[in-house]
């Protein structure tokens, strides 16, 4: 960039990074995004992912979706002769279900394994499951777990590209990446809105990888929920943790709604469903703190009248039907980069 | 360069008399360090002054390196009877002996528990027939380790157990606990003590902070430990019992013990290698080798243990080696095993970090490994006196090689030390006047 020149290489970073995250791609008719490339990447996590890669996913989840909108054939040939398992140790409907999609329309063949019916249960360790898939030529592996690093322990075990569907409280990116697609599609832009998360934080792989994805764009962030679901001793740059949701959500753009899991009830972490959603639930009428035309995001699934009301899911404001969609379209995205490195076919 | 290690079996020629030459004996038990030569005849002490004149069987030159009463580990999981997969008495002994330790101390987490006499009659018997090193046996304080009934402990001291322990995890009961520290108070035996209260580590995986938080994994809190540590500490107050802290780890622990030795209680602490230099920091959840209990804590927690290892707060340092085998550590971090063996790479890590940092003086060093524990437990070990069982390690400080888990002698495979390079480890090993040593050496 000519008029960057005489520039020290910080402000040069800086400056990329904000017209990155304010989701400009090209100046001068060059594209920034050029020497950009996930082809070959395992998607673990987002915190290995530069602002860059983000807008990359972004933008083609933009294509994606026009081409699951368009409606008639949605089949594209981009991964036509490639294999792909869901490897699910966990129960999922919409994760597993987006990404089977995903692979059938970009023309793959997809396999979804259920730890309930596979050798899982006779057993077999996590290394000797992900050999056999190996064994078999598929070239990637979606795969949800339990235990937190068990998709970037995959990574070192088997060559095949592994995208993480979840492990455990640690990760959840594609969750991460349709949540900032889906805010970007409704509100115009990332950067600069100010985004609370409310809920079970302590145990979410999703609030941990919105905070990765977008503190990377420039958002900022505020969790709330009772002490007892915070995480104890959290600390990162450009979010704020508040033991009162109402200060978490004054004058926010959008609110993320984390499900509240009932076993955490019987493990003596909030004392009743009914108090929690007295306290802590996201109603109506505590969606006046916020902006106006706050968004409402929840991963799902949801339990209605205990961290959000059925007039707050089905509100205007409300986006998490298409946060649905968005998902089939960012799991596209992430497959059609990393397995064909985005290109036309 | 070749690795390989080459014990000599005991059945091997041993040479009736033994002169190590000139190097520098730090023998903290006799407060001498200076350079000497070292005698031994039929397995015993013989002589330690400069310049010994005697015509002996075999002549090691010692010359340049650091010459010790044999290293002492008072905290290692053999895991036999039951466990072999992991390890036994004899890979154990062989870890033992290349890593420079000639006495080790057993704990009694085994399957089945050792928690009565006939189990430790039998565990002394193996030891003596494995015979490479010493081995003594810890029996348990309740049956089974359950915290619910008392271990026939009075039987076990006479079959020859050393000291007591529920390691493996803190005894909820405060009752139990109690009554053992006033059953064997007339024994003068300690018990030895896991300390992290059992519901605020349920489920817990790596120390919980910073690190725990953004992980998503499920941490356990230094609380833990020093509620635990408070209760053992104040238990034995009120009793006069003995209670000795198993791998001390969190700064306020250290501090609690410290303040309850300042008030006369009879309370001891050790500390491992891994919580005097490594944080939490290094926890990745896609490798299970940092995994330990109590974890790895902070930076701040070194340095209290280090402090209180000092200033005599913490009285030794033990490994805690806790071999598992391969299959068990190479997978998901949540469900792989808690332990790693540390007899391989103890002298190496203490000295790469504390001594040659400048951290640690030798003679402090030294005796945190040999005279120390050896008086604490009463063991005829951990000192160069004349007609001392001549358990002897000889360590160069200079020598530099990398931890490699193929080179290991234990049945353990995974540590966080593997890959690291290290300046220091014992080229040579002398139990009972048996000399074993690398192959380069």
């Amino acid at each position: 960039m000519k008029f960057l020149i005489g520039v020290s290489q910080e402000l040069a970073e800086l400056f990329f990074c904000r017209i990155i995250q304010a989701g400009i791609d090209k100046i001068e008719g060059v594209s920034f995004l050029e020497s950009v490339n996930l082809l070959g990447r395992s998607v673990v996590a987002l915190e290995n992912f530069s602002a860059e890669e983000i807008r990359l996913v972004l933008n083609t989840t933009r294509k994606m979706k026009q081409i699951i909108r368009r409606g008639g054939e949605k089949k594209l040939p981009n991964l036509r002769g490639k294999a792909i398992v869901n490897l699910f140790y966990e129960p999922s409907t919409r994760t597993r279900t987006s990404f089977e999609l995903a692979g059938k329309y970009l023309g793959a063949d997809v396999v979804s394994i259920n730890s309930g019916t596979s050798s899982i249960v006779k057993g077999e360790s996590l290394r000797d499951t992900l050999k056999t898939i190996e064994a078999m030529g598929v070239d990637a592996i979606v795969m949800r777990h339990k235990a937190e690093g068990a998709a970037d322990f995959a990574t070192k075990i088997v060559k095949p590209i592994i995208i993480n569907a979840g492990d455990g409280a640690h990760a959840h990116p594609s969750q991460a990446l349709l949540d900032l697609f889906t805010i970007e599609q409704r509100k115009g832009r990332l950067a600069g809105l100010k985004v609370a998360i409310i809920g079970d934080i302590l145990h979410s792989r999703v609030a941990r990888s919105d905070i990765y994805a977008m503190t990377k764009m420039g958002m900022e962030i505020h969790l709330a929920g009772p002490k007892t679901l915070l995480p104890r001793f959290f600390s990162f740059d450009g979010v704020t943790i508040h033991e009162q949701i109402e200060g978490a959500i004054a004058n926010a753009d959008v609110i993320n709604v984390l499900r509240i899991q009932l076993e955490r009830q019987q493990a003596g972490l909030f004392p009743s469903t009914r108090e929690y959603a007295r306290v802590f639930g996201i109603n109506e009428e505590r969606l006046r703190l916020a902006k106006e035309n706050v968004l409402i995001l929840h991963p799902g699934p949801q339990n209605k009248g205990l961290e959000i009301s059925s007039e707050v899911t089905y509100c205007a404001q409300s986006a998490i039907q298409e946060q649905v969609q968005n998902g089939v379209a960012v799991r596209m995205a992430l497959l059609d980069l990393t397995l064909n490195g985005g290109g036309e076919k | 360069m070749n690795q390989t290690w080459q014990i000599k079996r005991p059945e091997s020629k041993i040479s009736s008399t033994l002169l190590i030459r000139g190097g520098n004996v730090v023998d903290p038990a006799n407060n001498f360090d200076g350079v000497a030569d070292i005698l031994v005849i039929d397995g015993k002490i013989a002589a330690v002054k400069p310049e010994i004149k005697f015509s002996a069987d075999y002549e090691y030159n010692a010359a340049g390196k650091i010459v010790t009463p044999g290293l002492i580990d008072m905290h290692v999981h053999f895991r036999e009877p039951g466990q072999e997969s992991k390890e036994d008495f004899l890979s154990g002994s062989k870890a033992a002996v290349a890593g420079g330790f000639t006495t080790v101390a057993t704990m009694p987490n085994t399957s089945p528990v050792v928690d009565n006499a006939a189990l430790v009659r039998s565990m002394v018997k193996r030891a003596e027939d494995v015979g490479l090193i010493n081995i003594k046996i810890i029996g348990a304080v309740t049956k089974e380790q359950k915290g619910q009934e008392l271990a026939e402990m009075r039987d076990m001291i006479a079959a020859g157990a050393v000291a007591f322990s529920d390691d493996g995890h803190f005894d909820d009961n405060a009752k139990i606990f109690l009554n053992a520290l006033d059953y064997l108070h007339e024994t003068g035996k300690i018990i030895i003590c896991h300390e992290e209260e059992t519901t605020l580590v349920s489920g817990g995986v790596m120390n919980e902070g910073k690190r725990s938080a953004i992980l998503g994994l499920k941490g356990r809190p230094t609380v833990a430990e020093d509620i635990a540590v408070a209760r053992d500490v104040l238990l034995a107050e009120y009793t006069g019992g003995r209670v000795h802290i198993a791998h001390i780890s969190s700064a306020r622990a250290v501090e609690i013990v410290r303040d309850a030795k300042k008030r006369g209680v009879k309370v001891t602490a050790e500390v491992t290698p891994q919580h005097l230099t490594m944080t939490d920091d290094l926890v990745n959840p896609a490798d299970a080798s940092t995994k330990i209990n109590p974890p790895l804590r902070t930076k701040k927690d070194c340095d209290a243990c280090l402090a209180g290892l000092i200033d005599g707060t913490i009285d030794f340092i033990v490994t805690d080696h806790s071999p598992h085998a391969p299959e068990e550590k190479d997978r998901e971090y949540i469900y792989a095993p808690s332990g790693f063996p540390g007899l391989e790479t103890s002298v190496g890590i203490l000295f790469t970090e504390l001594y040659h940092k400048g951290k640690i003086d030798l003679k402090t060093l030294i005796s945190k490994m040999t005279a120390e524990p050896a008086q604490i437990f009463g063991l005829n070990a951990g000192t160069l006196s004349i007609d001392a069982p001549a358990d002897i390690t000889i360590i160069d400080p200079d020598f530099i090689w990398t931890v490699d888990a193929k080179n290991f002698y234990t049945k353990g495979s995974h540590s966080p030390f593997i890959g690291r390079e290290l300046k220091g480890r014992a080229v040579a090993t002398i139990v009972r006047g048996n000399l074993m040593k690398l192959n380069q050496f």
